[in-house]
């Protein structure tokens, strides 16, 4: 049946057709809103979730007369980004305004970059199951972001709210070296995780900070030409790119084998019915005419500039990784997990500064990413603060408790981020290794529990575990399991 | 005292500095005059009541330490004033009132004038002869069915009929020169930046100035002193301290060198024309400049770029007027893009449409290079010209206009000849160079023609001086014979 | 250049200008006349020649990161021709 897939082990992500395998060539355009506190070309404010209309100026609402002004901050903020990706910055670059009529575009036209964006090729290293892949990066421009279109408050009306025209967006356009959705995955959180690291922008992809233009091409296993494109957009979250090129690309692969071509055309991914569809409004083929926007000027870089910027470049993932794995001894599984996101790095470094690495490291990646998913936080809402996870850290390298009150104990600093130390204090939770008296308590088992005693003299080996249980259970957990273990195998 | 509205603005500022005028006695007999004169149809909108508050005000408590005190001025109705309707000659923009001031503006307020009302326009200052505006044709103040000129006519015409002591207009292929000429007034476009933009309906983006329009040399200069300045909300705002064009206006013009381009002698021009051209040099050799023979030779492919050039630029600034945010919807369409297609349909006139159009051609898929890129190009060959000339001489005379103002009616149903009236305005806004028109002389029909001055950017001093001088031995005077107060 | 009625009606959908029927034949005469007038340039050769991207020499002024506007709702929607305490109101596109 045409859809399953082939090799999935094997890394590589083929749609089974009827007489071959084909290949998914993916290529991403990401748009990056930047984190500034004011718009691209105006000075209303950007924050997320304001009363409708209450971050728009004149300007953004494009009155008779008005005119544009860049914003510092967002050139440093892009030049940044593309420094982030060893991308080439172009010391000139061009406004263009990109014309088309919409409700939420104020202007009639957006102001872009078309032929001479800010920054050019790049590369970003994707972290896979299988190993590193370079995927190239075709260039970073500026860009207007549009304002919101509300269709659903009214029958035959929309609604619009301009708080977002005009907001910078910086759009990332990668070259078609995707070959998955699981690449995908990886490129995203990998983009993502470069511009939090660098503060470029938030990435937070429910608020829309970060949204992704999809485009799906498939050729035959082995064929080096490129095939036919369709853009996918507005889609906006990983979750859904990835069905959404799943079903495309099974699409694309029965057609041809049918016969048919592929029309280029932009496609929208339906969350109810998993499947992508033709957007029928289309603006005559996208005849955006764009020209340079008279109302710029060309904006020229120097040198300095740009490397004023690149000494204040922050340690980014791929570096931060390798210091990770040299430094701490880390695997390299275990410090791209603690390297992906900025705020993970930084709280794990907080945590070793003064505990056992090791630890930390399974301590965050396990019990502490399993709580986070559950509450659905983010590290920085963590209700455990590195310092106190640090101290439990310390609490179970120096035998103070066992690993499996570790457990209890993590569970009980939840509540208010409690102090570890004084909770093993207050609830006695200190781990027993005093022979004396774990004999004691073990005599007390073996006394009370003489039917067992028989039994499992008698060959039932499985009733030890029923004996460790009881001590465990009579000591409140504290007790040294190690040596429970040597002495009632002794008294036993 | 209808005396009053006669005098020079340099004179009625005098006047009022020493305290023999008040604002108020001027305000009223300006606002006298327009009343009269409202067969021009140079108004679009008065501002007599808010004209005639600011006069009291200012009489009360007179700041005499500005350029302008007590001042009432009219403007285009291409600048926005807060509170005042501002319909830059439309439909689409008949009731909209901004809640913001135009820099502009707001400078010649700061400097103490106040605000009389709006002048009349070509739409969108799409024009050449004030025929093109929503609210009616404005007429030449000389002569009854002529055309005052565009798309600054309103302004020309209020000037030149003492309607206000000076204005300001715009000027992107000569809105503010060829009016000039037509009206035997002074108009003057200064380098591409020196004014900011802010605040003013924009047309072709890298093409539109604002400048005075006035009775005089020395009138614009003061005029030019208050309106310009950097405007940092104002991208192609040059920023540059400010001069004192009217304390250093002076005749003395020795030595300078002035450039004849022979391009600019085109075929059939009358005989008139080339006679205040030779007049204007001679005046200029007694003087003590030196004339030198010039060329330009890209002048002829002017105005096919400008027409290239501006249309596509307007096509873009005028996608903003949609029906949503302000202005004009229509009442018919029943989905979003119908009720764009009528409102800009009906919202918009013949001309505006006709350049939105050639504008969308000309930037559209596949005639992008063919077009735009290959105009932009020759804008890069004509603004060379200037730059070589600009080498050997210090200002270039020419003609304003190839004729004078023609009947009402006479080129509208033709539009290149209503373009060819801009044949030596034009290529001063590709090239973004400063420009003046100052009367010359009158044709055989007594109607006025002026002679343009171009000079270096940023040499508006050199410019001012110039035609000050050529003025002072021209000597023209105004026949105003009031014909529009029967 | 003839500038045929197709390409007058295809324009005009591009700028969102709705034309009349007996408009379309006006002005394609007039744009075909207009285009013959701006095909002069084709006698220029512009191989070697930049085109002009500014006219002014400084490079693009940048304004520091600060919100200095906004909060101006009334002002913002004051003008609409359509409209409630919030948003700007449209018909809606047809999808």
């Amino acid at each position: 049946m045409v859809g399953e897939l082939v090799d999935k082990d094997n890394s590589k992500y083929l749609i089974k057709g009827k007489q071959s395998n084909w290949e998914v060539v993916i290529g991403l355009e990401v748009h990056a809103q930047v984190s500034s506190n004011s718009k691209l070309f105006s000075g209303s404010a950007t924050k997320f979730g304001a009363e409708p209309n209450t971050q728009v100026s004149l300007v953004d609402s494009a009155f008779p007369g008005m005119l544009p002004v860049i914003n510092q901050y967002c050139i440093e903020q892009a030049v940044k980004t593309g420094l982030g990706f060893n991308a080439k910055i172009n010391s000139y670059s061009v406004f263009d305004r990109k014309n088309y009529f919409y409700a939420d575009l104020p202007q009639g036209y957006q102001i872009s970059q078309y032929k001479n964006p800010i920054v050019g090729e790049g590369e970003i290293i994707l972290d896979l199951p299988s190993g590193t892949k370079k995927i190239g990066i075709e260039r970073l421009h500026l860009e207007q972001d549009a304002g919101k279109s509300i269709h659903d408050i009214d029958p035959s009306n929309t609604f619009v709210d301009l708080n977002r025209s005009g907001i910078a967006l910086m759009e990332i356009v990668s070259k078609p070296d995707l070959r998955s959705p699981d690449e995908v995955n990886a490129y995203i959180k990998k983009l993502r995780s470069i511009m939090r690291y660098l503060g470029t922008c938030d990435g937070n992809m429910q608020e829309g900070s970060l949204r992704a233009d999809v485009n799906v091409s498939v050729r035959k296993e082995g064929d080096i030409n490129l095939g036919t494109r369709c853009e996918i957009k507005n889609v906006n979250s990983i979750k859904f790119m990835q069905m959404a090129i799943d079903y495309e690309a099974k699409r694309q692969v029965e057609l041809l084998e049918n016969g048919k071509s592929i029309d280029q055309e932009t496609r929208l991914f339906d969350t109810k019915k998993n499947e992508t569809r033709s957007m029928r409004s289309k603006e005559d083929a996208h005849d955006y005419r764009y020209f340079p926007d008279p109302d710029l000027l060309p904006l020229k870089l120097s040198e300095d500039f740009i490397n004023k910027i690149k000494k204040n470049i922050p340690e980014l993932p791929d570096e931060k990784k390798k210091r990770f794995i040299e430094k701490f001894n880390l695997t390299p599984y275990e410090a791209t997990i603690l390297v992906s996101d900025i705020e993970t790095s930084k709280y794990f470094e907080e945590v070793v500064k003064d505990s056992d690495v090791k630890l930390a490291a399974n301590w965050i990646i396990g019990e502490l990413f399993a709580l986070l998913n559950e509450k659905n936080l983010e590290i920085t809402q963590s209700p455990i603060s590195a310092r106190n996870l640090s101290k439990l850290i310390n609490l179970i390298k120096d035998g103070t408790i066992s690993g499996k009150i570790a457990k209890t104990l993590f569970e009980l600093m939840l509540d208010g981020d409690k102090d570890p130390e004084i909770l093993v204090e207050e609830k006695g939770l200190k781990q027993k290794s005093d022979p004396k008296e774990l004999e004691n308590l073990i005599d007390g088992v073996i006394k009370d529990n003489p039917d067992k005693v028989a039994e499992y003299k008698s060959g039932k080996v499985k009733l030890f575990g029923f004996f460790v249980g009881q001590v465990m259970k009579v000591s409140n957990g504290t007790a040294n399991p190690q040596l429970v273990n040597e002495i009632l195998k002794k008294k036993l | 005292m209808s005396e009053l509205t006669n005098k020079s603005l340099t004179e009625l500022v005098s006047l009022i500095k020493t305290k023999e005028l008040k604002s108020e006695d001027i305000t009223k007999d300006f606002i006298d005059n327009c009343n009269k004169g409202e067969k021009l149809n140079a108004f679009v909108t008065n501002a007599f009541d808010h004209a005639l508050d600011k006069a009291k005000n200012f009489d009360k408590n007179p700041n005499l330490d500005c350029l302008l005190p007590g001042i009432p001025l009219a403007v285009k109705d291409l600048f926005c004033t807060e509170g005042v309707r501002t319909t830059a000659g439309s439909k689409m923009l008949e009731n909209f009132i901004p809640n913001y001031e135009s820099t502009v503006t707001n400078n010649l307020w700061s400097e103490g004038a106040f605000l009389l009302g709006k002048l009349n326009c070509d739409e969108f200052a799409m024009g050449s002869s004030n025929e093109t505006s929503y609210f009616g044709n404005v007429i030449n103040p000389l002569k009854d069915n002529v055309v005052p000129g565009g798309s600054s006519g309103g302004s020309a015409a209020a000037v030149c009929a003492n309607l206000t002591p000076a204005t300001i207009g715009t000027d992107t292929g000569g809105s503010i020169r060829q009016p000039a000429s037509f009206t035997g007034t002074v108009g003057l476009k200064p380098t591409y930046g020196l004014c900011s933009r802010w605040g003013i309906v924009a047309f072709a983006s890298s093409l539109d100035q604002a400048g005075p329009m006035t009775k005089n040399v020395s009138d614009c200069a003061l005029m030019l002193e208050a309106m310009v300045g950097f405007d940092p909300k104002d991208s192609t705002s040059i920023n540059k301290k400010k001069e004192n064009y009217s304390k250093n206006l002076s005749k003395d013009i020795k030595g300078l060198k002035i450039g004849i381009p022979k391009e600019y002698r085109v075929d059939g021009m009358p005989s008139q024309i080339e006679e205040l051209w030779d007049k204007g040099k001679k005046i200029l050799k007694e003087e003590g400049a030196e004339i030198i023979d010039i060329s330009l030779p890209h002048t002829e492919y002017a105005l096919p770029t400008y027409y290239i050039v501006a249309p596509a630029e307007a096509s873009s600034n005028l996608a903003r007027y949609d029906g949503v945010k302000y202005g004009f919807r229509s009442s018919k369409g029943a989905n979003l893009i119908e009720m764009y297609e009528n409102t800009r349909s009906e919202g918009f006139g013949d001309e505006v449409k006709r350049r939105i159009l050639i504008g969308t051609y000309v930037l559209s898929s596949g005639y992008y290079d063919a077009y735009y890129l290959k105009a932009q190009k020759v804008r890069q060959l004509i603004k060379r010209d200037f730059d070589q000339s600009f080498k050997n001489v210090d200002a270039i005379l020419t003609p304003s206009t190839p004729s004078s103002a023609f009947q009402i009616g006479e080129k509208k149903d033709d539009p290149i000849s209503m373009y060819l009236n801009d044949v030596f305005t034009v290529p001063v806004n590709l090239a973004g160079v400063p420009a003046i028109s100052i009367p010359a002389g009158l044709d055989k029909n007594k109607l006025p023609l002026g002679l343009q001055l171009i000079g270096k950017p940023l040499a508006e001093q050199t410019l001012l001086n110039i035609a000050y001088s050529m003025e002072d031995k021209i000597n023209f005077k105004l026949d105003l014979n009031k014909w529009w107060e029967n | 250049m003839s500038i045929d009625k197709d390409k007058i009606i295809h324009t005009s959908k591009l700028a969102r200008i709705s034309l009349e029927e007996k408009k379309v034949d006006s002005l394609s005469k007039d744009l075909s006349n207009i285009f013959n007038f701006i095909e002069k340039l084709n006698k220029i050769k512009t191989d070697d020649v930049k085109p002009l991207t500014s006219i002014l020499d400084h490079s693009l002024r940048a304004r520091d990161d600060q919100v200095t506007d906004g909060s101006i709702r009334e002002k913002v929607l004051g003008n609409a021709p359509n409209k409630n305490e919030e948003f700007f109101i449209v018909p809606k596109v047809i999808e």
